[in-house]
């Protein structure tokens, strides 16, 4: 009855088919201001009208930051605790080979607001900030602007906020977020405490990527079956995607989850050079084999028993004029110095794992791959947050992916001509 | 049942837990713990609560299930 009631508002049905998170996309690569917003997907039910966290409960609905935790539970996790809470969208994307919430942010920043709205009326949260690198200066300026068109028109009781927040890998992990906005240092905290137990000024907080509450945003107008048109019965909806590297048009693509690694390639105007690996996930990702990528599909139960994750969606096709083991290393060595600096495993730990890697690319004809997977094994699991898991990851199947890359690295060759993986320098 | 756990960010590599508790932890080569996750019951136990007070940093936690 109440779902009712809400769609009563200017009657716009949901995009059809794909886009939908894109469906403003225009040419003027100009943010979409409230007018276009509201043109393209109409006014969200008033609060009260609908229930969302049982919508967002049925639309299945799962975190697009990285690890996909499921968007209901982690709603209904805040609103069980006490005290009135606090909503931070988090679009600070640290991951130096995604791009799709800078996407977001900059050009439809109204969806994310109106993300972060719906959940905050549906938690009774007076506050809700959105965190952006503060390298991001088209973001903040867009998100600036979008808040302050929206003065009149938006529940009241909810101040919204754009935030700054300082560069790096590991700043926009949810708990050094939330010590930022606390006390200005972005750097993970130990746990327990869990931002839904004790975040922004000590307040229960929903820590959301922007993407996710952008998908809210439209199940709260659509429903959760529009949402479940695309996507798989376990794996529902559209996402974005960011796929770089050997493509002949690299950026922001929105497909259904479940659509096949080939078709995203082919979307983004199929590929340039001899392919030699994926890199699916980000940096936290794993590397995929030519030959084992070429049936995979950009889906958490496709790429798991492959030994992959699908993560904050971001893919890098690899050319052949690249060497794995030459990117690998570099990437080991952002990661390494990407590191809060805090937890003794991961400071040592990746560093060592770097330096094996750079000297395995430098054709040290020493083979310490059994040292290497030591450590590999050693750093999972001990710094407080996930930082060394996810290197490891990613160290792990390079060596399995480029065991080829490695022997010939081993016997002094390498056919590295050009470099792919940017790693954006980390300041110390 | 009760765990061990380190707060590694509060670790600085002291090692007395390892001397304290050899049969669940271990210092990697940089004198960090590696912590066998386990339950300790009986002796270990005793054993992993005087490790936790010995710590110089109060980084080791006995922890119950929750």
């Amino acid at each position: 009855m109440t779902a009712m009631r809400a769609m009563k508002a200017p009657e716009i049905a949901g995009p059809p088919g794909l886009p939908r998170l894109l469906a403003g996309v225009t040419s003027t690569e100009a943010p979409s201001t409230l007018d276009d917003h509201l043109a393209v997907f109409g006014q969200l039910p008033p609060p009260g009208a609908i229930d969302l966290p049982a919508l967002v409960e049925a639309s299945g609905l799962q975190g697009r930051g990285g690890a996909g935790f499921p968007a209901a539970r982690k709603l209904r996790a805040v609103a069980a605790r006490r005290g009135r809470p606090v909503v931070v969208a988090n679009g600070t994307e640290g991951e130096p080979i995604s791009g799709k919430d800078k996407v977001l942010v900059r050009y439809f920043p109204h969806l994310v607001l109106d993300g972060a709205a719906a959940a905050a009326q549906a938690l009774g949260a007076r506050e809700a900030i959105v965190a952006v690198s503060r390298a991001d200066r088209e973001g903040l300026d867009a998100l600036s602007a979008a808040i302050a068109e929206r003065g009149g028109r938006l529940d009241k009781r909810v101040r919204l906020r754009a935030v700054a927040i300082p560069d790096g890998f590991v700043a926009g992990e949810e708990t050094a977020l939330i010590q930022f906005l606390n006390r200005g240092l972005a750097k993970p905290t130990f746990t327990p405490p869990l931002p839904f137990e004790r975040g922004v000024g000590k307040a229960p907080t929903l820590v959301q990527n922007v993407e996710t509450l952008a998908q809210l945003a439209l199940i709260a107008r659509f429903g959760p079956e529009w949402f479940r048109a695309v996507g798989t019965a376990d794996e529902p909806g559209s996402a974005l995607v960011t796929i770089s590297g050997s493509v002949a048009e690299p950026g922001v693509y929105e497909v259904a989850l479940g659509t096949p690694l080939r078709e995203l390639v082919a979307l983004a105007g199929g590929v340039t050079e001899h392919v030699r690996a994926f890199l699916v996930g980000g940096f936290f990702g794993s590397w995929l084999g030519e030959r084992e990528a070429a049936d995979a599909s950009l889906l958490e139960a496709d790429l798991r028993p492959r030994g992959a994750r699908l993560g904050a969606r971001a893919v890098v096709v690899l050319p052949t004029s690249a060497c794995g083991i030459c990117e690998t290393a570099r990437a080991m060595r952002y990661l390494a110095d990407s590191s809060a600096g805090q937890c003794g495993p991961c400071i040592y730990g990746l560093d060592a794992i770097a330096r094996s890697f750079e000297r395995l690319a430098a054709r040290q004809r020493l083979d310490e791959r059994k040292q290497l997977k030591h450590w590999i094994q050693q750093v999972r699991g001990r710094g407080a947050c996930s930082h060394p898991d996810g290197a490891a990851g990613f160290a792990t199947s390079a060596l399995e992916v480029f065991a080829h890359e490695a022997e010939q690295h081993l016997r002094g060759r390498c056919e590295a001509k050009r470099q792919v993986l940017p790693t954006p320098a980390v300041a110390r | 049942m009760k765990r061990v756990r380190v707060n590694p960010i509060a670790c600085e590599g002291h090692g007395l837990c390892a001397e304290l508790l050899p049969e669940r932890i271990q210092l990697d080569e940089w004198g960090f713990p590696i912590v066998d996750p386990e339950p300790v019951t009986g002796e270990a136990a005793r054993h992993a609560a005087r490790a936790v007070e010995a710590c110089p940093t109060l980084a080791l936690l006995l922890e119950a299930d929750s």
